[in-house]
């Protein structure tokens, strides 16, 4: 079937630049995709997380000081009754994601999902009479999430249940995740990494994906989840007031990942002394302890007694010793530095083209970013309006993150968030908790394994199972996929035994699969 | 009321994330015809089962021709089982074969649903919904003949009512969904993807993604994805063990005193367009020990029992190019239980001569599959013929019960 080209760049942009299609996007954008590309650029379309539980970093550090401090004394109080607890304090259940090695646990969580399909149908979905009379086992206590995970929880459902269903294409939100995954942090950490992880992606990257990049630098690099992170709540200037007492020195974690990943990449240009140079810079940037007194517990603090006294040589500038602005100002000129610009637009791009991406690319995105100092949204603009960035050969394959949001899209499901971060667990890509710093792989390598492939077949097989009662898969995968449909994948999914297998195939089609 | 490992707490009704089967969850003495304490299972299977190969016409001269390389014989290695001297039945089935000659089992050949297209969604609905035409989605046949049945008089309507507020479900088989309230149930353990997906998606890969087909290839290679090929105990729908965990995880449940009485399930992976003896014969294996395991869970309540069988359609007459066979018409059903009248294949057979075939293709359905259960819902559980030509199966006035089918 030929496709005009408005219906094809329609797709594309559904699923090379957006969040997968849902039902009528396709037609809602044909006219003129890649005007609809920019208007979300234009109208800055990256939606806002929403939710109780969300709050300000600091509001939740201060309650997760509260929380910590109410454990303990569980703990001491049961000790003085002579109950022994073990090793670790109060029972917990288990909590998603710490537990490396409990595959098979997170698989049952991620296929057991009690969600269902298209929102406005739930409930029907066994023809079930009247639900809410309580049977045996109903009332069976639920388990006490802890306050750590259940601000984890609300934030994930905030992105599942919320913001990837909010836009018509979702650039902006893809953009999010792909700066959030640049600038990695892990929930792995401890609890006060966990409980802000949503936090940090609110504060950090939301506000500035389609802003400037040295704001979104410097918003990261002073957010309590990244100086966490990386350790430099612990760095001390070995000849600061804090570190001579303490005889504390130097943690170049954070400094060395700014230049290595952050900013300049590996082949930046930089040394190990621009390293040590730059940890010097950053130290006392830091963040109020529970006892507050450098300020409101949880929020950010430049703690000048930490601080390395005086100037600072790195990439062969001198800056003059001057508190935070010393480093605010080393920053900035990372942030505008051409090494930056080539990296990040080399990163881009093979985000969103392909493992190799065309050097002309690249060249024009560096370029747009050298020009407008950093700002983001002609950097975003000139990627859509690329040539190169429309190739119909969908070299990408969606990373599990980017495959389960585009099969919740495109059945409309609003699911509690268990099983979703189940299935990127065992999928390979655990929610907001990366192996490093430098992210998950953005390469297809990465994700076309046989250990991923089987996953992901069984959780295609999961969701097309809920979704067989809902939709015609000859129907679902036109409106979904449409222009970009081989007829090898129509005949697939048509010829299949069963609506649900027939969803799964559509689900595990190389369109579906690959962007 | 407990069992070991089955009982329908929330905690399973929540995993139910395949939702393999459901049941009206009727008091005692709510379907008590005649007297007794029936159960009505049916076993949907889903792809459309070969009726000629599960149990073969031997006595028809047109048989092995048409069938050639997959035709099976009297005698030799992997003999068929006799029947009744015209008719044998699929070599993995000793079962049913046991159950046919102590009469508890019968074959019903040459049959079909309304449905006269090829699409297996289609089809499945209206084999599924009892109405006449695809699309009718809403409820399933066996849901609105429980609604239709007379109501047990040893049961207060106070204690009925709770009772049936016990209902959730997950993902019901459409055939009993619908008004009346089932019960969803699945094993805690989760069903994997079929094997047969994998060998869809290959085939699809192979065609238009090398790098895909490649990373498949490599885990099926390494027994990461199973195919069908290997016997790996997978447990799901369409696994042979899946089958028997299945039926003994329903039997358990209906064989309670105050249990459910009437269950759907349903079997995947019967779509064999390709390598269809070694497909089948792991299937029907499969079939034939859940029919041992409802058997033998069921105990004393096996004697009121009765299991229906039933595909969307049948397959084609010929052997294709692929040692399988493509989408037909006629086909069987089985049926079987302690409260079968069995011991017999019950056909009007239309024969496999070119001119006997439909559209030169298929076997002819010469018995409509409404009968069939419409006969059972007579004689197992006191349905009303009235009731059952207007709700149950709608415009099926000239579908007379087939009577004499339960003892």
């Amino acid at each position: 079937m030929v496709q005009s080209p408005d219906r094809i760049e329609a797709a594309l942009a559904l699923s090379r630049f957006g969040l997968g299609a849902r039902q009528g996007d396709l037609e809602a954008i044909s006219s003129d995709p890649r005007g609809a590309l920019k208007e979300e650029i234009a109208n800055r379309t990256v939606p806002s997380p929403a939710g109780e539980e969300l709050k300000p970093t600091a509001e939740l550090l201060n309650d997760l000081y509260a929380f910590q401090e109410a454990q303990k004394e569980m703990r001491e109080r049961k000790a003085a009754e002579g109950i022994s607890t073990p090793a670790g304090g109060v029972p917990q259940p288990p909590s998603s994601g710490e537990q490396p090695g409990k595959a098979d646990a997170m698989k049952a969580e991620a296929l057991s999902s009690s969600s269902s399909m298209a929102g406005e149908k739930a409930g029907s979905a066994a023809g079930t009479g009247a639900p809410g009379t309580p049977m045996k086992g109903a009332n069976e206590p639920k388990p006490v999430v802890p306050f750590p995970q259940r601000v984890f929880l609300a934030e994930a459902k905030a992105r599942f249940s919320g913001t990837i269903h909010a836009p018509r294409i979702g650039f902006g939100e893809r953009l999010a995740m792909f700066w959030a995954n640049h600038f990695a942090i892990s929930a792995a950490k401890g609890p006060n990494v966990r409980v802000i992880a949503g936090a940090f992606e609110r504060e950090t990257i939301r506000p500035h994906v389609f802003g400037r990049f040295a704001d979104m630098l410097l918003a990261v690099e002073t957010h309590p989840a990244m100086l966490f992170y990386l350790d430099n709540q612990q760095s001390f200037g070995p000849n600061s007031p804090a570190g001579q007492n303490r005889k504390r020195g130097l943690n170049e974690n954070l400094a060395r990942e700014i230049l290595e990943l952050h900013t300049l990449g590996v082949n930046g240009g930089y040394t190990q002394d621009d390293v040590t140079s730059l940890a010097r810079i950053i130290t006392g940037w830091t963040v109020v302890g529970r006892q507050g007194r450098l300020g409101t517990p949880g929020s950010f603090v430049f703690f000048a007694n930490a601080h390395e006294p005086g100037d600072q040589q790195l990439l062969g500038n001198i800056y003059a010793e001057a508190g935070f602005e010393q480093g605010k100002a080393a920053l900035l000129h990372l942030a505008r530095h051409p090494a930056t610009a080539a990296h990040l637009a080399q990163k881009l791009a093979r985000h969103f083209v392909s493992d190799d991406p065309p050097s002309a690319l690249v060249d024009k995105l560096a370029k747009t970013f050298m020009a407008t100092d950093g700002d983001l949204a002609a950097v975003s603009t000139a990627l859509v309006e690329a040539k190169e960035s429309w190739t119909p050969q969908l070299a990408k394959v969606r990373s599990p993150l980017e495959f389960s949001i585009a099969i919740l899209r495109a059945t409309g499901a609003k699911p509690e968030p268990q099983p979703v971060l189940g299935g990127l667990y065992v999928m390979g890509q655990p929610y907001w908790q990366p192996s490093g710093p430098n992210g998950f792989s953005d390469l297809v390598d990465a994700w076309a394994s046989p250990e991923g492939l089987k996953m992901r077949m069984d959780i295609a097989n999961v969701a097309a199972t809920k979704g067989a009662d809902y939709f015609d898969p000859p129907d679902f995968i036109e409106t979904r996929l449409g222009p970009l449909l081989s007829k090898e994948t129509r005949s697939a999914v048509g010829r299949a035994e069963s609506r649900a297998q027939g969803l799964a195939i559509a689900f595990m089609s190389p369109e579906f699969q690959r962007r | 009321m407990q069992c070991e490992t089955i009982s329908p707490s929330r905690r399973a009704v929540l995993g139910a994330s395949g939702a393999l089967f459901a049941w009206a969850f009727m008091p005692r003495h709510a379907l008590a015809a005649r007297g007794r304490d029936a159960r009505f299972v049916t076993i949907i299977l889903r792809g459309a089962l070969d009726g000629l190969t599960a149990v073969l016409p031997l006595g028809d001269p047109d048989y092995e021709a048409l069938r050639q390389s997959i035709a099976l014989h009297a005698e030799g290695a992997n003999a068929a089982l006799p029947l009744d001297g015209f008719f044998a039945l699929h070599p993995s089935m000793p079962n049913f074969a046991r159950l046919f000659r102590a009469g508890q089992a019968c074959v019903i050949h040459a049959c079909a649903t309304a449905y006269r297209d090829r699409s297996h969604f289609d089809g499945q609905d209206v084999l599924e919904s009892g109405y006449e035409i695809p699309g009718k989605v809403d409820s399933g046949w066996l849901n609105r003949m429980l609604i239709g049945l007379p109501k047990g008089e040893k049961v207060a309507p106070g204690a009925a009512e709770k009772v049936i507020g016990l209902a959730v479900g997950a993902n019901a088989p459409l055939v009993i969904r619908g008004g009346a309230p089932v019960l969803g149930w699945a094993p805690a353990t989760l069903p994997p993807a079929g094997d047969d997906l994998a060998l869809r998606l290959m085939d699809l890969y192979s065609q238009r993604d090398p790098r895909l087909a490649h990373a498949l290839q490599e885990g099926i290679a390494t027994g990461k994805i199973a195919t069908g090929l290997d016997n790996a105990s997978r447990g799901g729908p369409g696994d042979p063990e899946g089958m028997k965990h299945l039926a003994a995880g329903a039997a358990k449940l209906l064989a309670q005193p105050d249990g459910p009485r009437v269950a759907a399930l349903a079997f995947e992976g019967w779509d064999t367009h390709a390598q269809e003896i070694g497909r089948l014969a792991r299937l029907l294996a499969g079939l034939d020990g859940a029919f041992a395991a409802f058997e033998q869970e069921l105990g004393p309540s096996w004697k009121d029992t009765a299991i229906l069988v039933a595909t969307e359609f049948g397959r084609t007459a010929r052997v294709n190019g692929t040692e399988g066979t493509d989408h037909g018409t006629g086909t069987t059903a089985f049926l079987v239980g302690g409260a079968v009248k069995g011991g017999r294949v019950i056909a009007d057979w239309p024969g496999l001569k070119e001119a006997q075939l439909r559209d030169g293709r298929d076997l002819a359905a010469t018995t409509d599959l409404r009968a069939i259960a419409k006969g059972i819902a007579v004689d197992l559980l006191d349905a009303s013929a009235t009731t059952l030509s207007r709700d149950v199966f709608p415009g099926s006035e000239r579908v007379a019960p087939a009577r004499g089918l339960i003892i």
